[in-house]
């Protein structure tokens, strides 16, 4: 639908006009990737086995940030308000702030990608499609239950807290499978091997994107 | 209204007097594990009550999420306080019943880590409440929805990132199979629990209308 | 509700009620105002203009009553309602990295007003910022972000318009813009509901007014029924005889 397309389009100009968000979580997620290198010895087994947690973990990190970013530009002057007030239905504005934090996340993500194969020493060019699979699936599931509460969290006191607080708990079921996936690509199965996985992520972002959809408009109206 | 809650009552603690002594002198020992395995006991009708309080978190939230009606919302909230304690009782017979068994406190077992996760999840809940600001009833009542939807994703995944682990345990903590008089003690301590939740929900509901008349009183005579 | 009535009432609200937890903000709003006229509503800070507003803009819903807009209700017909209504409040709603065009358009886009740059660029013209237009907000003047606000409440064409404390903080020149821009409203089509506390700015163009009082409204009456120099001792003794609550 337009209106979908409209609210994405304004986000992305936003977003790419001051460039402050996204430089600042890319930075972060690269710094965490850093950091967790200095837990190990580099190239020893522990770095193999601990690497695709490590970069989840730098994607929920940097995810948290990006999500917040959604509503923080619709609370200054209220535009949040001044969306309502147009006759664009719940759904679909969930649907835009949905999809541009795909966007946003997977960006980020994208880039990320290549410097933590550099720092970990892992080849992911022959296993990309797969991983990229699971990256997608992930995101979208990460991002489905984090548009939703990030709608939440902005409208409360301890505002940048309450985000993780609210999704990690819930995004379990994503980061486990994303990671042991991760894991098991990496380590050179196929496809077929982690199927279950993959089953259970798709599941996942089908459940919690309808669910979310359906639910948004509680959460958005007084 | 304390009046109405006699019956419920002693009928609770017949059942408990019934129970109890079911645990001590009708149950055998079990082979293997010897007198610690009578935390099973209290261990799982926490568990089931704690899942029983989070249903009725989730059916109250949706009742409440469509009509608004404030009752409902007091019967999520009071639900989820109740609940928690519960969840509380399982994670800590859990581990009092582990370090005997197993050698260690904590495990990562895959249902004590899903009710670890529920029991953040409620945390969480009460949290929302509790600094959430105007709109927090809504928002937790969303929360109420979709964290008891996904505590079955949760439990799947878990399961499957430890079935890849071998438990440190050879042990199953329930034995290969429940004997009969185990199973009926079991049965008893499942009904005395449950009507403890209820008696418990009933009476913090009470307080909490109590608590809503008084502030109207109040609020009247200004 | 007939047809009839139907096209006489702009708004109509039955029973209005709003309480937030335990405290009520409106109580039993019963009003009715016909369209094409200019209802201004006074009251003391904390009197529920702004609830009011908020409910018939839609962004709040009741806590129990009725209202209806152009015969649309407020519980069943909310997009349609949305569609016919512009609001105006101390926020301007404009986003500050994009540029005038940028917000109106994107807020077009939201009513669905197809082929809208043209008339953009007229209204913007219309109200000076033309040179300013594909400058980002953040970089216009205070004032000039008020008459933005102005063109962006007026983006669809609304045959309702709802005004919050709309004065309140601007410049003589965005003044000047915003009484203007309601003189020409006036001779249209439209209704308009004010809420405001500056006596004589809420006097100027209304044709009925009502006020709030904790809740309750405890006068309702035509500008013709008012005695404009003795309104402001009047309205004092009103609040001070303590109506409503």
């Amino acid at each position: 639908m337009k209106r979908i397309y409209a609210i994405v389009r304004k986000d992305l100009i936003i977003e790419l006009r001051s460039k402050e968000i996204i430089s600042t979580t890319l930075l972060f997620s690269l710094l965490v990737l850093v950091i967790f290198n200095f837990t190990f010895e580099p190239g020893s087994q522990a770095s193999r086995e601990l690497a695709p947690g490590i970069l989840w973990v730098a994607f929920s990190f940097a995810g948290i940030l990006g999500l917040n970013r959604s509503f923080i530009y619709e609370k200054d002057q209220e535009c949040l308000q001044g969306i309502l007030l147009t006759p664009v239905d719940r759904g679909s504005l969930y649907l835009g702030k949905f999809f541009g934090n795909i966007i946003f996340l997977g960006i980020v993500e994208l880039i990320t990608l290549p410097l933590f194969a550099l720092l970990f020493n892992m080849e992911i060019i022959n296993v990309l499609p797969s991983l990229l699979l699971i990256i997608f699936l992930g995101t979208v599931g990460f991002s489905s239950v984090g548009t939703l509460f990030s709608a939440i969290s902005i409208n409360t006191r301890a505002r940048e807290v309450m985000l993780p607080i609210l999704l990690f708990p819930i995004s379990v079921p994503v980061i486990l499978s994303s990671v042991k996936a991760t894991g098991a690509i990496l380590r050179g199965s196929d496809l077929s091997d982690i199927s279950s996985w993959l089953k259970l992520l798709a599941g996942y972002d089908v459940i919690f994107s309808v669910l979310s959809y359906l639910v948004f408009e509680y959460v958005i109206e007084e | 209204m304390i009046k109405r809650l006699y019956l419920p009552g002693f009928l609770f603690f017949m059942v408990l007097i019934i129970g109890l002594y079911s645990v001590f002198f009708y149950a055998p020992v079990e082979r293997v594990q010897g007198v610690v395995q009578k935390i099973f006991y209290i261990h799982v009708p926490s568990a089931w009550v704690s899942y029983l309080a989070f249903f009725i978190v989730f059916i109250a939230s949706i009742i409440f999420l469509i009509g608004s009606s404030p009752q409902w919302d007091t019967i999520a909230y009071c639900s989820a306080e109740v609940g928690v304690i519960f969840t509380t009782m399982v994670l800590i017979t859990g581990p009092f019943w582990g370090k005997p068994i197993w050698g260690t406190w904590w495990s990562w077992d895959p249902r004590l880590t899903t009710t670890l996760i529920l029991w953040l999840i409620y945390l969480t809940y009460l949290t929302l409440r509790a600094y959430g600001g105007p709109g927090s009833s809504r928002y937790a009542a969303v929360l109420g929805v979709v964290g008891f939807l996904d505590v079955p994703l949760v439990h799947v995944s878990v399961k499957w990132w430890r079935s890849l682990h071998p438990t440190p345990v050879v042990i199953n903590p329930q034995g290969p199979q429940l004997e009969r008089s185990m199973f009926i003690t079991l049965i008893i301590m499942l009904i005395a629990f449950t009507i403890l939740y209820l008696l418990i929900l009933s009476i913090r509901v009470a307080i909490s209308r109590l608590e809503g008349e008084i502030n109207e009183l109040k609020t009247v005579s200004e | 509700m007939g047809s009839e009535s139907d096209v006489m009432w702009a708004l109509e609200l039955k029973d209005i009620t709003k309480i937030f937890g335990t405290t009520p903000a409106l109580r039993n709003i019963n009003l009715r105002v016909e369209r094409k006229k200019f209802l201004t509503i006074f009251g003391p800070n904390g009197a529920g203009k702004t609830t009011m507003i908020k409910i018939l803009s839609t962004l709040m819903k009741p806590t129990s009553g009725e209202a209806w807009i152009m015969g649309m209700s407020i519980r069943k017909n909310r997009d349609e309602i949305r569609k016919i209504i512009g609001m105006l409040s101390h926020n301007t709603y404009l986003y500050p990295n994009l540029t005038p065009i940028e917000n109106l358009e994107f807020y077009a886009s939201l009513y669905e007003i197809g082929e809208a740059r043209q008339r953009i660029l007229e209204i913007l013209n219309r109200v000076g910022l033309y040179e300013r237009r594909n400058e980002p907000v953040r970089n216009l003047s205070f004032g000039m972000c008020k008459r933005l606000s102005i063109v962006r409440a007026l983006i669809s064409d609304p045959q309702v318009l709802l005004l919050d404390e709309p004065y309140t903080g601007l410049d003589v020149k965005a003044t000047l813009t915003l009484r203007e821009i309601l003189q020409d409203i006036m001779g249209g089509e439209k209704t308009v509901v004010m809420t405001t506390h500056d006596i004589s700015v809420g006097l100027e163009l209304c044709d009925e007014i009502i006020v709030l009082n904790r809740g309750r409204i405890i006068f309702s009456g035509n500008r013709s029924d008012i005695n404009p120099q003795t309104f402001e001792k009047d309205y004092m003794e009103l609040l001070e005889c303590g109506g409503g609550g």
